[in-house]
């Protein structure tokens, strides 16, 4: 009688371990006796035994299976007979299933009456070199294409605020300002505060030497209003607000929601993309005049506390050296960097994939996007100023 | 907090046993006093209304959601009692297939179906890429191993979730809506897949479906969740309760909604 081993049965009983035996009885047969339990938790005996048993000995015509010392089984098992169905296919030996447990042989059956689909297999085909530079060419090629085009859309929707009225949500505006704006305050306050302690601390062991300590004010005034106040406030909110874009964007786009507006005949620019960017273009500037002042403030604080200087003078050179368009000039660079972010961020997000790395990716995409765009531009800016005297 | 230990102990034919169950999010109850057993070798199916509370019925079966008060018990553990590491090990028996597949979208078909392998048995690589091929051979989608989820359709994904389900060879296999978003073929094609599962393997089931059809086709038991009582209103076959059950929101359910059909067709 054969023991037939439903896998739940024998879970108290010691197990044995599954043992493989071949016996020829009948002349051109070969017996497969299958012996202990063949569990895929402890292992199986490999097929490669049955291949080098066909190779060596005479070849028989048919195969069969004894298991009448076969102990408990599961798929372990038909994942072994599978195997050696297609061993003795590709020998031209029958296999004669009769000896094998009901449900196994019936599973092996569900395997092999399922084909494999063609066209399913993946090639295995790496591509070359030269074509995967070329399309690493095309590609970068597209996604400035659709860059250019992203920046058009979104200044046309833009100017649309002008005609008529957007089709956002005001209270998606306020959510997203607030985001980006207050709750950004104590990030911000610390690397201004930390960037203008660091640069009064530089300017301070140098001008030092020439006793001209006071001019430290002049450095840290000028450089944070011109240049590191806009700066880190954009890096900081590329980091934070760019990627939570893109992450969000790229989510509602895995949830098919950018689709449910598109088919609602809401364009997803004005509804998503719009209240971003007003967003970030009026709390940027804020933020960067906040920063200004946080930059300054720890500068003041190197200076009372290392150089001795008085905090009315500190105050007063600064007024004296700091001129009304470093000011401007800093705050408008932070408008500018603001529409950047936004951009890139839900560019990114816009053209994410549909899993959850492709979200991931986004995001990633979104930040080293947004930097790129922001030192390029603070470059092109510094060049300009500098030709126009500003 | 669990019942007192002076109830009877399972019957040794019940492979889950759920006492006292209710659920509870925040101050809102869904269902309480759950009572029922899912018997070894069983397909069992969970009905009830959307919003009834199945699909968190079978959260709180598989151990992802605490349950406010009862208990649920495998063999004679409970569940809920059991400290995390004896938790982790009576999860490991279970194989769920959830709603929309969830299989990791950063692997292939076959990583997915090969990754459990990997962690809990010793198998060779070898042998671990045999099951894995075995699995998915076994859902029919032999060839497309190398697939990412992303590149196949919703069916081919539900077919892979399956077996990823499938790979540790589980005691109990838990799906929350099976043939959601199938055609009629494939979904029958899938029955027949679990039929032949639970004989041939052993494996007891319990889903979460409304598919009347593949219902009537599989199911050897069954309980019919309400909304407005909160509780199991019906229990049973439901080739039998079609017929037999004297509630009339269990027989509107089981007819698609006609309530004036007459007992001979739904005994036909």
């Amino acid at each position: 009688m054969a023991v037939t081993g439903r896998s739940a049965a024998t879970n108290g009983a010691a197990a044995r371990t599954p043992q493989l035996q071949f016996c020829a009885s009948d002349p051109g047969a070969l017996s497969i006796v299958l012996i202990g339990d063949w569990r895929l938790k402890r292992g199986l005996p490999s097929s490669d035994a049955v291949a080098r048993r066909l190779d060596i000995a005479t070849k028989p015509t048919t195969l069969r299976f004894d298991s009448r010392r076969l102990g408990s089984w599961d798929s372990g098992l038909v994942a072994f007979l599978a195997r050696v169905q297609e061993i003795a296919r590709a020998r031209q030996i029958a296999l004669d299933p009769a000896g094998l447990p009901d449900g196994a042989r019936r599973l092996l059956r569900l395997v092999s009456s399922a084909p494999e689909r063609a066209g399913g297999r993946h090639g295995a085909m790496r591509p070359g070199l030269f074509t995967r530079v070329g399309e690493h060419s095309l590609a970068l090629w597209h996604s400035a294409g659709a860059l250019l085009e992203f920046i058009g859309q979104a200044l046309l929707a833009f100017g649309n605020l002008l005609i008529r009225r957007p089709h956002f949500r005001r209270s998606d505006l306020l959510g997203i300002m607030f985001e980006c704006g207050a709750a950004a305050l104590p990030i911000v306050s610390l690397i201004s505060l930390l960037v203008g302690l660091i640069l009064a601390f530089v300017g301070a062991v140098q001008l030092k030497q020439f006793g001209a300590q006071i001019y430290v004010a002049n450095l840290v005034g000028i450089a944070t209003a011109r240049e590191t106040g806009a700066l880190m406030t954009a890096i900081i909110m590329a980091g934070r607000t760019g990627a939570a874009f893109a992450a969000q964007l790229g989510t509602m786009q895995v949830n098919e929601e950018i689709d449910a507006l598109v088919t609602f005949g809401i364009s997803p620019l004005e509804f998503l993309v719009l209240p971003r960017m007003i967003a970030l273009v009026l709390m940027m500037p804020l933020l960067c005049i906040y920063a200004d002042l946080m930059g300054i403030l720890g500068g003041g604080v190197v200076g009372f506390a290392m150089l001795g200087l008085s905090p009315a003078l500190y105050v007063d050179q600064t007024l004296h050296s700091v001129t009304l368009s470093d000011l401007v000039l800093g705050v408008a660079k932070s408008a500018v960097f603001g529409v950047l972010v936004a951009i890139a961020g839900c560019l990114r997000g816009m053209q994410s994939g549909r899993s959850a790395s492709d979200v991931g990716l986004a995001a990633t995409s979104a930040v080293v996007t947004s930097i790129v765009f922001i030192i390029v531009t603070d470059g092109v800016f510094a060049v300009l100023t500098q030709a126009l005297g500003i | 907090m669990t019942s007192s230990g002076t109830q009877r102990p399972p019957s040794p034919s019940a492979h889950v046993t759920v006492r006292n169950l209710d659920m509870i999010y925040d101050d809102f109850v869904i269902q309480r006093d759950l009572n029922f057993e899912i018997k070894r070798g069983d397909i069992f199916v969970i009905m009830g209304a959307s919003g009834s509370g199945k699909s968190t019925l079978l959260k709180h079966l598989v151990g992802l959601k605490e349950p406010a008060r009862g208990e649920v018990l495998f063999g004679t553990q409970s569940l809920w009692a059991a400290g995390p590491d004896q938790q982790e090990r009576i999860m490991r028996r279970f194989g769920i297939l959830y709603q929309s597949g969830a299989l990791w979208s950063s692997m292939t078909l076959a990583e997915n179906v090969a990754l459990p392998l990997v962690e809990f048995t010793d198998l060779k690589p070898a042998d671990v890429r045999d099951v894995v091929s075995l699995k998915i051979a076994l859902v029919g989608l032999a060839g497309f191993e190398d697939f990412y989820p992303s590149e196949i359709s919703g069916g081919m994904r539900k077919r892979a979730a399956l077996a990823r389900a499938m790979a540790l060879d589980p005691e109990i296999l838990f799906f929350d809506e099976p043939s959601a978003g199938l055609d009629p073929i494939t979904s029958r094609l899938l029955d027949d897949l679990i039929l032949e599962l639970r004989d041939s393997l052993g494996a007891t089931v319990a889903m979460v479906t409304h598919e009347l059809a593949s219902i009537f086709a599989i199911a050897d038991n069954s309980i019919f969740l309400d909304t407005e009582a909160k509780t199991i209103i019906a229990q049973g076959d439901p080739k039998l309760l079609r017929g037999e059950c004297t509630d009339p929101k269990v027989r509107t359910f089981l007819r698609r909604g006609e309530l004036g059909a007459s007992a001979d067709a739904a005994r036909s």
